[in-house]
């Protein structure tokens, strides 16, 4: 099968396409903000903690 | 606490909110103008057509005795809890579960009932047949007091949260979409000609299983509330 | 056994087991997931009857799977953190809210993508996605009640009995909604389900759904840990380093 094919998915390829990149865009953003919480904290705990 | 020390209490709580609501009775009789206004508020919405009206007068009936009894919850446990009595009877070493089911019951009785009595009326007014009256009032009785309990869980939940008013009705209204489904749905069962059990049978387990559970809820949830 | 236990609910070491545990998870569910998508895109056979759209099947179903399941993984830890008082199960049914909710919109939104070529309409209300949609609103009112209070320990708990209240009421909220559809169902509409196909077509399925659990496991992890430091402001360990 070739690439162009592949990418129409058979005429829906909107559907599915949009589909699973909503799907990445979630999980990827769920991974940035579970980083950058755990990120913040580390950091305000280490000003408290170097401010003592 | 003995059996009949907690029922003794539990009947005073009743009469006690019994009484007050009749000194207040504005507060009671809101609900229920709202009820009737938000039921006039569909023909106007969409068609003065009795007729098709009637298909969705089961529904509209239902919702409008939703979002009533939603607006009269809100209060329910506010100036209990401002004047430090529920405080005395977390203290009280009554089960706390029987006096909170009182004043749910008490409450009930001033804005559900009501609300099931008014039913017929503003069905009539949408078109709803006479055939359709008992299945309206069977499944009202059990949503409404089921309602209570629910909206009891979530009034002790959000009681000492500012504009919680419409926090209680986002937490509550999930939770009541069965009895919604269920309710209307024996209405319309009963509009069609068919018999109405079915649903109404499962109101009946809902409430009951509310009923069971529901006071163990709303004391822990009192409990946290009140504590500090 | 106990002693275990109680070092596991103690933050600190909870901390550092957390912090070692999240790379275990998070690369495995990387490659799981990919392996699901070129399996479910490439590699699966189209549907004879929706052809290509049938993909979307491999993020929904799992997606809505996920979804059901955090939540009951939050009412489990909110019960425990309220009758044993372990501050750690709170903090984990908090951590656990935001990404059940992602998951539950993402089951919504691609169900509602699906639906379009399916059925013509971007809504439908299938006994599925109206169960969905409860289900995020379950989800949405147990962060608000969160956020409604300023004092940590009330916000702990009174979500605590939210959370359980509502997890009674999912298999309700479940049942009557199938039943109101099945009533309302015109015959010829075609369900949302699962068809009835080979075991090779749902493979890729039951990939993603490893790949999401372990999704799930690492993004729990990250977040318990920044819940922990939040929680734990002025505790003498985190000045000892860690």
């Amino acid at each position: 099968m070739d690439v162009s094919e592949f990418l129409k998915m058979g005429g829906y390829a909107e559907y599915v396409w949009s589909a699973y990149g909503l799907t990445a865009l979630v999980l990827l953003l769920n991974w940035s903000a579970a980083r950058r919480r755990e990120a913040q904290e580390q950091a305000s705990a280490r000003r408290r903690t170097g401010a003592d | 606490m003995s059996r009949a020390a907690t029922t003794a209490a539990a009947r005073l709580v009743f009469r006690r909110d019994l009484t007050l609501a009749w000194r207040r009775w504005d507060e009671v009789a809101q609900p229920l103008i709202f009820y009737v206004v938000v039921t006039t508020l569909f023909p106007l919405a969409t068609t003065p057509d009795l007729s098709q009206l009637r298909v969705i007068s089961g529904g509209v009936v239902w919702v409008a005795a939703l979002l009533a009894s939603l607006l009269a919850l809100e209060s329910l446990f506010r100036s209990d809890v401002e004047d430090g009595t529920m405080e005395q009877w977390v203290l009280s070493g009554q089960p706390l579960g029987w006096l909170l089911l009182a004043k749910v019951a008490s409450h009930w009785v001033l804005t559900g009932l009501p609300l099931v009595i008014m039913a017929p009326v503003v069905g009539t007014a949408l078109g709803l047949p006479f055939d359709a009256w008992g299945a309206l009032i069977a499944s009202l009785l059990l949503g409404t007091a089921t309602l209570s309990i629910l909206g009891g869980i979530g009034a002790a939940l959000t009681v000492g949260v500012r504009r919680g008013s419409v926090l209680l009705s986002l937490l509550v209204l999930p939770l009541a979409m069965p009895l919604l489904i269920f309710g209307s749905r024996a209405v319309g069962m009963a509009m069609d000609g068919d018999s109405p059990v079915g649903p109404l049978q499962l109101l009946a387990a809902i409430f009951f299983l509310t009923l069971s559970l529901g006071p163990l809820a709303m004391s822990a949830a009192i409990r946290i509330s009140v504590e500090n | 056994m106990w002693l275990w236990f109680h070092k596991l609910a103690s933050p600190p070491h909870a901390y550092r087991l957390l912090g070692k545990m999240a790379p275990w998870f998070g690369w495995p569910a990387l490659a799981m997931m990919l392996l699901a998508t070129w399996w479910g895109l490439v590699k699966a056979p189209a549907d004879y009857q929706q052809g290509d759209a049938f993909r979307i099947l491999y993020v929904h179903a799992p997606s809505a799977w996920m979804s059901m399941f955090i939540y009951v993984v939050m009412a489990v830890a909110a019960a425990v953190g309220l009758i044993w008082r372990i501050k750690l199960a709170h903090a984990a049914a908090a951590a656990a809210a935001p990404i059940g909710a992602s998951f539950t919109f993402l089951a919504l939104a691609t169900g509602s993508i699906w639906g379009k070529p399916m059925w013509g309409t971007w809504w439908v209300w299938d006994a599925r996605l109206t169960s969905e949609l409860i289900l995020l609103f379950l989800y949405l009112g147990y962060m608000a009640l969160r956020s409604s209070f300023d004092d940590p320990q009330r916000a702990d708990r009174a979500s605590a009995v939210l959370a359980i209240v509502g997890v009674i009421n999912v298999p309700i909220i479940h049942y009557s909604v199938e039943w109101w559809t099945t009533l309302h169902q015109p015959a010829s509409v075609t369900k949302l389900d699962k068809p009835s196909i080979a075991m090779e077509m749902l493979y890729p399925l039951f990939i993603m759904i490893v790949g999401f659990q372990l999704y799930f496991g690492w993004a729990i992890s990250r977040r318990l840990r920044g819940e922990i430091l939040r929680r734990e402001r002025n505790a003498s360990w985190l000045k000892e380093g860690g």
